[in-house]
């Protein structure tokens, strides 16, 4: 297990210095940092000399990269073109989009599991088919559409809640947002959970549990329930990857200055050292989150041994 | 609600008290194809330290009674549609499910063909042992896990201390069978319904667990219902058999005199298929064709259209169950010509 766990963060390596690289490239070969900083107008040419060499920009990428993972690995993250540390923005940002994450991924569990155990054991039944009906519309609705809507109903309309969130994002306030952010990982935990537990529903094991005369609920939850959260965990584990950072719509709709918004903002503006740094953080919860993963297949599953 | 009063069974006059009584059971499956009729009228009896070996092809129904007496069948699509089982005196159908629930695994339990998918593949051995005790007797995590190793000693399990907490994927199919049959044993029942328990092992394995469990039951005296269509195993372990078709008892009798004399014909049909050592090279008398769809039984004898002596009177009249002799019975119009040729 030790060994194993070694192995795969050695293995980690190489795919986070490759993605961080592609996306180092990506961001600074598509136009010119310096340029941007000034905007409409054209920088003077000893000004903007002066910056490529303060931001290393006037070496060549790989030897740019190599510098930039350099300061990376000992906690600077560089400066945004304003002068203000990205690991500043990072502090305040972060701390916001990981409520917002767990929000969701609470809500994803509770009632994405409930529900597909419901309708994995009612299959054909009106509960079954009207779940799954919803699922589909929640899937086919883009979350701007439902993100709007709710905000528009709740928000402005009904005033139930604030409209936006405020700076310092509570999580009183980062509930609804979080209802929205969960909503289509939500139908997907839903449908997982309800093919899973209806495939297993019919395996031998369930049988001999109720020959033993155990009662419906231990059935379901000790055994059945167990053995169907294996696809169930696989899918929830990449998500916490996928909400850390595809909160950006969410975040928008509802002005929550977290991860997203912030890469928004780097992406518009063209704030290059922003942009790199978020995804290098990002690049990394990513993998964290499929090593957990794969750790707990073991745990869910004792066939699973890992050497 | 409580008036679920039964009469006791009064013993049978001579030898031991009737432990289960199974009358005219019906069971059908709802399928989208039409109404599988599993199981039509089937009775049987068993008797406290009785062996009853229920023998049949896949789809005779032999599973499916076994399912219905235990209350596990898949509801829906399967339904009891008719008959009594009487249990320990007791309507087993007449009772509220958790009434049901307190007898399956305490009073009578079940041991399963293929123990690897039979046992959950994520919980220890130990943990599946134990639960029977804390479910039952709502014992203690700890004293449930030391009792579970009891069990595991008793079904000769070596290093059963050391085991216990071991995954079923980690035994061999004979250790397995093993815990299968501890975990029907542990609140120490007084019927264990077997269902083709040695179908998935080694030949050599299975003469081993069959003779466990046969010591097992003369142990504690228990009634035992043997599913299963090995007749070299009913041979040696089974007091009575009854014979199953397309969901009807086709003959019953004991286990000698049905060896001896077949009073059906598939019933010498499956006794002609037996290999032979003495008949090495000829051909082997096969019961030819397939067992009918149990949605469209045949009309008359359900045996008929494999009947080797089937005549008119069959297609058109299902055939009772004759009185045969002492104990015995046949659902055939022409038992006498085959019990006067042998």
């Amino acid at each position: 297990m030790g060994r194993y766990v070694v192995r795969r963060l050695l293995q980690m390596v190489p795919v986070f210095a490759g993605t961080t690289f592609l996306i180092f490239v990506m961001v600074y070969a598509v136009g010119d940092p310096v340029n941007a900083m000034f905007g409409e107008r054209a920088p003077d040419p000893a000004t903007a000399a002066q910056l490529r060499a303060e931001f290393n920009l006037d070496k060549p990428v790989w030897q740019q990269y190599l510098l930039y993972m350099a300061d990376i690995f000992t906690g600077d993250f560089g400066n945004a073109f304003n002068g203000q540390p990205v690991t500043q923005l990072m502090s305040t940002a972060f701390p916001v989009t990981l409520r917002l994450a767990l929000i969701a991924i609470v809500i994803e569990i509770i009632f994405g599991i409930a529900l597909g155990v419901v309708t994995g054991l009612r299959r054909g039944r009106p509960v079954d088919s009207s779940v799954l009906m919803m699922t589909l519309i929640v899937i086919s609705v883009p979350t701007f559409v439902t993100g709007t809507l709710v905000q528009y109903v709740l928000g402005v309309k009904w005033g139930w809640i604030a409209p936006a969130v405020s700076p310092a994002a509570p999580v009183g306030e980062l509930l609804l947002p979080g209802v929205v952010l969960a909503l289509l990982s939500l139908a997907y935990v839903t449908r997982l959970t309800r093919a899973s537990i209806s495939e297993n529903s019919r395996a031998d094991y369930v049988r001999t549990a109720l020959a033993k005369g155990l009662p419906r609920s231990r059935v379901t939850v000790r055994h059945l329930l167990r053995n169907s959260l294996i696809p169930v965990v696989t899918f929830l584990g990449t998500d916490v990857g996928n909400l850390m950072a595809g909160a950006l719509v969410t975040e928008r709709i509802f002005n929550i200055q977290g991860v997203g918004f912030q890469l928004w903002q780097g992406i518009v503006r063209q704030n290059s050292p922003t942009v790199v740094g978020f995804v290098t953080i990002l690049v990394i919860v990513f993998l964290l989150a499929n090593l957990i993963v794969d750790l707990l297949y073991a745990v869910l599953d004792p066939r699973i041994r890992y050497a | 609600m409580t008036q679920t009063q039964t009469q006791p069974v009064p013993p049978s006059p001579s030898g031991p008290e009737r432990l289960l009584e199974v009358r005219d059971l019906h069971v059908e499956f709802r399928t989208r194809e039409g109404v599988a009729k599993a199981v039509n009228g089937v009775s049987l009896d068993v008797a406290e330290g009785e062996t009853l070996a229920v023998l049949g092809e896949s789809g005779s129904g032999k599973s499916v009674t076994a399912q219905a007496v235990m209350g596990i069948l898949d509801t829906p699509p399967g339904r009891v549609t008719g008959g009594r089982i009487l249990f320990e005196g007791r309507d087993l159908l007449a009772l509220r499910e958790e009434e049901r629930r307190s007898v399956r695994g305490a009073r009578m339990a079940m041991i399963f063909q293929d123990a690897l998918s039979a046992l959950n593949p994520v919980l220890s051995v130990g943990y599946q042992l134990g639960e029977m005790f804390r479910v039952h007797r709502g014992s203690s995590r700890k004293e449930a896990r030391e009792r579970a190793v009891e069990l595991m000693e008793r079904v000769r399990i070596p290093a059963a201390r050391t085991r216990v907490d071991d995954y079923p994927h980690q035994f061999s199919g004979g250790m397995r069978q093993r815990i299968m049959i501890a975990m029907a044993l542990a609140l120490e029942p007084r019927l264990i319904i077997a269902d083709e328990p040695t179908t998935a092992l080694d030949v050599t394995v299975q003469a081993q667990v069959m003779e466990l469990l046969a010591d097992l039951q003369r142990e504690f005296r228990m009634g035992l219902i043997l599913i299963t269509h090995d007749l070299g195993v009913v041979a040696d372990v089974a007091d009575e058999i009854v014979v199953m078709y397309a969901g009807r008892v086709v003959e019953s009798a004991p286990v000698r005199e049905l060896y001896r004399a077949p009073a059906h014909p598939y019933t010498k049909g499956l006794l002609d298929s037996i290999p032979r050592l003495d008949q090495k090279g000829q051909q082997l008398d096969a019961v030819k064709g397939l067992p009918p769809s149990l949605l469209r039984i045949p009309p008359g004898c359900g045996f008929h259209p494999r009947c080797p002596v089937a005549r008119p009177l069959c297609h058109a009249d299902e055939p009772p169950l004759y009185e045969v002799g002492r104990g015995r019975a046949s659902a055939c119009h022409f038992w006498e010509e085959l019990l006067d040729a042998e």
